[in-house]
């Protein structure tokens, strides 16, 4: 399995270590009438691994694509790594980027999805090396060997020449993990990464989470995976109605749960 | 159900022989279909009006390729209009502005909603009403000016008619295509940092394109036939040469089987190239080696 995935140490990157990776101060977000977040407040820190947890309409997908601006806010703010999401301060006033900022904006920051998302027209090597070639401008050559590369650590080197179609879920997966990867990262999130897999395939792609987060990648990662959450985090959110219920060390939140909401949902999950 | 009980034996019944199903439609079918084709070939053969000999001859007559010739470059040339235009409306009724979005739905309701007889003739009589274009600042000084009827030739009456026209029903096409193209995919190419021009360029367009490049080879096969419409506004193109041939001679029908002809080998063609690229743009997907039938003759 993964030897070592982070393709550069997260130390190379100019951050302060004060500097939270993510902080999100009293973001809301409503769909027409319906709102789904009523401000939420997070500090992420550099290296630090954190999974959203709670029942579906919580809010905790829409969040997590909010850090990238996948959906915009109404209220509130989320900064990476000291910048602004989506919007530039100018004058007291938030006003919102252009399109071609908010792609450079997102540079930083990796993304996987429930339902993998491959460009099922490229093969899994392609996949890989789109990003680097046509955003970053790296040479085709490089960029193909760093993509091998990848899937070599993602336990996939006998299918990078493979169409998505042709390729099991979970390492469709592990694929699509390869590719916001080879963006080099400094902030990975997972929305669901393992809810569309099989039962048998789970188990891969968590690995390659694991040895990610062993290698330090600060990462948020929204899961029903409660035993994923336990080993690998360092800290568990629990969201619910569009509000932090509590949060706190996997320990702490899941074994010894204050809130009765919690509760009840941990009584039915686990 | 009366059916005799037989005692199975040893190998139950295994080893009894199955008799198929006699399929008696088909062999009364076939008798009639044999009887309407040898009086067709009766007809054939002894018609003495019917001179196939003519149909031969002019097969190959030099104003017959001339105007498949024109068939052939008013296809392409109205194919690329409509092609373009179509894509470029396709996005303009996709995008975020609603100026644009409403110019793009007014252009497809009208090119949709009137008959391409009357587009074509429309085109070819602008002249009347309009007997100068000119180009410069509106309402300010002209920097050129040209004669309408200079300008908008038959050939170029009949190319805006039928590309103009197409657009339409090829922005539909399009928006079609991408459309059908899941938001997740967009999503995936934003989260990579693509600004969306990119994305679509390299992301939509490419998947769309599978959705696309079907139904637009039926537009062009389509096209091929719709040329034969130029007839009214007098363009020598190959129903037009045949109907000037046999203005002179009487010979309607043998000359409409040239044309005719023609029109078979050419959708032919085009319907082998089609099937070749539809099995390349497929290609990524499951279910590529499941091969669809699609039948040229017979237009919209």
């Amino acid at each position: 399995m993964p030897r070592s995935l982070a393709a550069s140490p997260p130390v190379d990157h100019p951050t302060g270590p004060d500097l939270p990776m993510v902080q999100a101060r009293a973001v809301r977000k409503a769909f027409g009438d319906n709102e789904v977040l009523k401000g939420i407040d997070l500090t992420v820190d550099p290296g630090q691994v954190v999974s959203l947890l709670g029942p579906s309409g919580s809010g905790k997908s829409t969040f997590l694509r909010c850090i990238n601006h996948l959906e915009s806010i109404d209220a509130g703010e989320i900064s990476v790594n000291g910048s602004l999401v989506g919007y530039r301060r100018q004058g007291g006033k938030k006003h919102e980027l252009r399109p071609a900022e908010v792609a450079a904006a997102r540079r930083d920051v990796g993304m996987v999805f429930q339902s993998f998302n491959l460009f099922p027209h490229l093969t899994a090597v392609q996949n890989v090396m789109e990003a680097p070639i046509y955003v970053k401008r790296q040479n085709r050559d490089a960029a193909k060997a760093h993509a091998l590369e990848l899937l070599a650590r993602v336990g996939l080197a006998d299918k990078t020449a493979a169409y998505p179609a042709h390729l099991s879920g979970g390492q469709q997966q592990r694929v699509a993990i390869a590719r916001a990867l080879a963006m080099e990262p400094r902030l990975m999130l997972f929305d669901e990464p393992t809810s569309a897999l099989d039962p048998e395939l789970v188990g891969e792609v968590l690995d390659v989470i694991k040895t990610l987060a062993a290698d330090g990648m600060t990462m948020i990662v929204v899961t029903h995976e409660i035993g994923f959450a336990r080993e690998v985090c360092d800290r568990v959110v629990f969201m619910d109605g569009g509000v932090i219920v509590e949060q706190g060390t996997p320990a702490d939140v899941l074994t010894n749960p204050q809130h009765a909401r919690t509760k009840s949902f941990l009584s039915k999950v686990l | 159900m009366t059916a005799q009980t037989v005692l199975p034996t040893e190998s139950g019944h295994a080893e009894e022989p199955i008799v198929r199903l006699r399929h008696r439609g088909r062999w009364v079918a076939g008798a009639v279909l044999l009887v309407l084709a040898a009086m067709f070939v009766n007809f054939l053969a002894t018609s003495p009006k019917l001179r196939l000999d003519l149909v031969v001859g002019y097969l190959f007559e030099r104003s017959i390729l001339q105007g498949l010739l024109v068939t052939l470059e008013l296809t392409a040339a109205a194919m690329l209009v409509g092609v373009v235009l179509g894509t470029v409306l396709a996005m303009m009724r996709l995008s975020d502005n609603p100026m644009l979005r409403g110019v793009a739905t007014g252009y497809v309701a009208v090119f949709r909603g009137t008959p391409i007889l009357v587009q074509l003739l429309f085109w070819f009589f602008l002249g009347t009403v309009l007997p100068q274009i000119s180009l410069g600042i509106p309402f300010g000084p002209e920097f050129f000016s040209i004669s309408t009827n200079t300008l908008i030739t038959q050939f170029a009456a009949a190319i805006l008619g039928l590309g103009l026209n197409e657009a339409a029903y090829m922005a539909e096409i399009v928006r079609a295509g991408i459309g059908s193209v899941d938001k997740g995919q967009t999503e995936a190419a934003q989260a990579l940092s693509m600004s969306p021009w990119l994305a679509y360029r390299r992301v939509v367009l490419p998947q769309a394109a599978r959705l696309i490049v079907p139904p637009t080879a039926n537009e062009v096969i389509s096209m091929l036939k719709l040329t034969s419409l130029a007839l009214v506004i007098g363009l020598p193109e190959l129903t037009t040469t045949a109907q000037l041939i046999y203005g002179r001679n009487f010979q309607q029908i043998p000359l409409l089987i040239v044309a005719s002809i023609w029109y078979l080998v050419l959708t032919t063609i085009l319907t082998f190239i089609q099937s070749r690229i539809e099995r390349r743009t497929s290609r990524g997907v499951l279910g590529a080696t499941r091969r669809r039938t699609r039948f040229a003759i017979g237009g919209r």
